[in-house]
């Protein structure tokens, strides 16, 4: 098991962001945390991946406990097994350096040195998320929104990390630049045996991507299962009206 | 147990908590026994719970009560108590599903679509890409459609695409949702020949075929829910 969640409890000011949620992630993985703004799941996201302390439970990571792991290791774990996806790339990116640098910095963090081979595999990740890499001398300020977030994708995956959390990474694009970038995330997590954890507002995207969901509303966990259980046949009065709501084409 | 699939006194409703919570029942008490070769045809009117049968077995829709045990890789495991992980797994190996409609994934070619079920069982690409082509030809798809994403084809080339997919890589069970409706006599034809193939290599067969004719010529029993 790569990631096991138990019993998590987070409260702001008295106001519960998630209550009693326990799930599990095996490697290979991608689950979709579901469910509309303010149900928990960015919090429970954050907790997970240590952005935020959390008040009781426990967050397991390949056995080792979070909870009690000290800042450089928890650093050490962001920096070379974990990827994070932020909704705006400008979260994610330096836009203070170009593009190239932007996905070599992740190499050099794992401990590449040569500066030839650096800018070569940096190239060839802009390749494959289909941005021109005679362009990786200009700043991510100069690309659109859609070429942003690829490129957060690259720089996230060039150190081949083993579990990437992702909090709407379609949101904010339009709509075909979401199906590319739906697409070319689904390819890369299948090709590279990723475990993902995403969170979207999106069942599309859920269904795209994911093999299990989890909905959350309140700040718990209304249901879990298989991903075409959960949107076929949902359990939950809240998950009936939230598969309902989907618009259809 | 000595069966493939077992089903024993199944129940499953739906709860409508969106309509007042209305409650819809589906099956109640329903047990079904499929052995190696054999095939079952479902039929009758819509509405009736044919599609819903194949889905729970393919365990996307939830049963109530009951039990659906299914021979998977030597062991007799439940796919209404099996975790996600086994249910996936039992997908992967065991059984293979013909929906009515193709779910297609935007920029996927053709023959990649009819190629992954193997690919999901580590098969080596040119393999993979081989047995689609196969399966493609024998359902008349052009090979010059074989490299574009089905999104643009016609409802019949996509149906046909599905079926070519639910066949790929051989299945011990094989759950087909009306794989003939809207195709012409043709390719209706040589779907029952892969019907029989599959039947003469030892796998077994749920599937709904509103024809009697030809729920009849491939089916050892049928069943009118």
């Amino acid at each position: 098991m790569l990631l096991e969640v138990k019993g998590l409890n987070k409260r702001y000011e008295g106001q519960v962001a998630c209550e009693d949620v326990s799930f599990d992630l095996w490697p290979g993985e991608v689950l979709a945390i579901v469910g509309e703004s303010g149900s928990g799941k960015t919090s429970l996201l954050k907790c997970i991946s240590t952005q935020l302390g959390f008040d009781s439970g426990t967050v397991h990571y390949k056995g080792a406990d979070l909870g009690a792991m000290g800042e450089a290791a928890k650093r050490e774990l962001m920096r070379t097994q974990w990827g994070f996806v932020h909704q705006d790339a400008r979260d994610g990116l330096r836009m203070g350096v170009s593009a190239g640098a932007n996905v070599g910095e992740r190499l050099m963090a794992v401990g590449e040195r040569h500066y030839g081979s650096i800018r070569q595999t940096a190239a060839e990740w802009m390749a494959r998320v289909e941005i021109d890499p005679a362009r990786m001398d200009e700043s991510p300020r100069q690309f659109s929104g859609g070429m942003r977030q690829r490129l957060q994708i690259a720089r996230n995956l060039v150190s081949r990390p083993q579990l990437i959390f992702m909090d709407e990474p379609t949101g904010g694009l339009d709509v075909s630049v979401q199906a590319r970038l739906l697409d070319l995330l689904r390819g890369l997590v299948r090709d590279m045996g990723l475990a993902a954890i995403v969170v979207t507002h999106d069942l599309a995207v859920a269904k795209l991507l994911s093999s299990r969901i989890m909905v959350m509303q309140k700040g718990r966990v209304v249901e879990q299962g298989l991903t075409d259980q959960v949107l076929e046949d949902p359990q939950a009065a809240y998950s009936q009206l939230l598969v309902s709501s989907v618009l259809q084409v | 147990m000595q069966h493939l699939l077992e089903i024993t006194a199944l129940e499953k409703h739906f709860i409508l908590h969106l309509q007042e919570s209305q409650r819809i029942d589906v099956f109640s008490d329903f047990s079904l026994t499929l052995d190696e070769g054999q095939s079952l045809g479902l039929a009758g009117p819509s509405g009736k719970g044919k599609s819903s049968l194949l889905k729970i077995i393919w365990g996307s829709y939830q049963p109530q009560a009951g039990s659906i045990r299914i021979r998977h890789r030597g062991e007799v495991v439940d796919i209404m108590r099996a975790s996600p992980r086994e249910v996936l797994d039992i997908r992967r190996h065991t059984i293979g599903y013909v929906t009515q409609f193709l779910r297609v994934i935007p920029r996927v070619p053709a023959i990649d679509v009819v190629a992954e079920p193997l690919l999901e069982r580590g098969v080596a690409p040119e393999k993979a890409r081989q047995r689609a082509s196969e399966l493609l030809e024998r359902l008349s798809i052009p090979e010059k459609l074989w490299k574009l994403p089905p999104l643009t084809f016609s409802g019949g080339e996509q149906q046909r695409v599905n079926i070519a997919r639910g066949f790929c890589a051989p299945s011990p069970v094989l759950l087909l949702d009306e794989p003939t409706a809207s195709l012409d006599a043709l390719n209706r034809a040589r779907v029952l020949e892969l019907v029989r193939d599959a039947l003469s290599a030892g796998s077994a067969v749920i599937g709904i075929f509103h024809d009697e004719a030809e729920r009849l010529s491939v089916c050892s029993r049928s069943l009118i829910l």
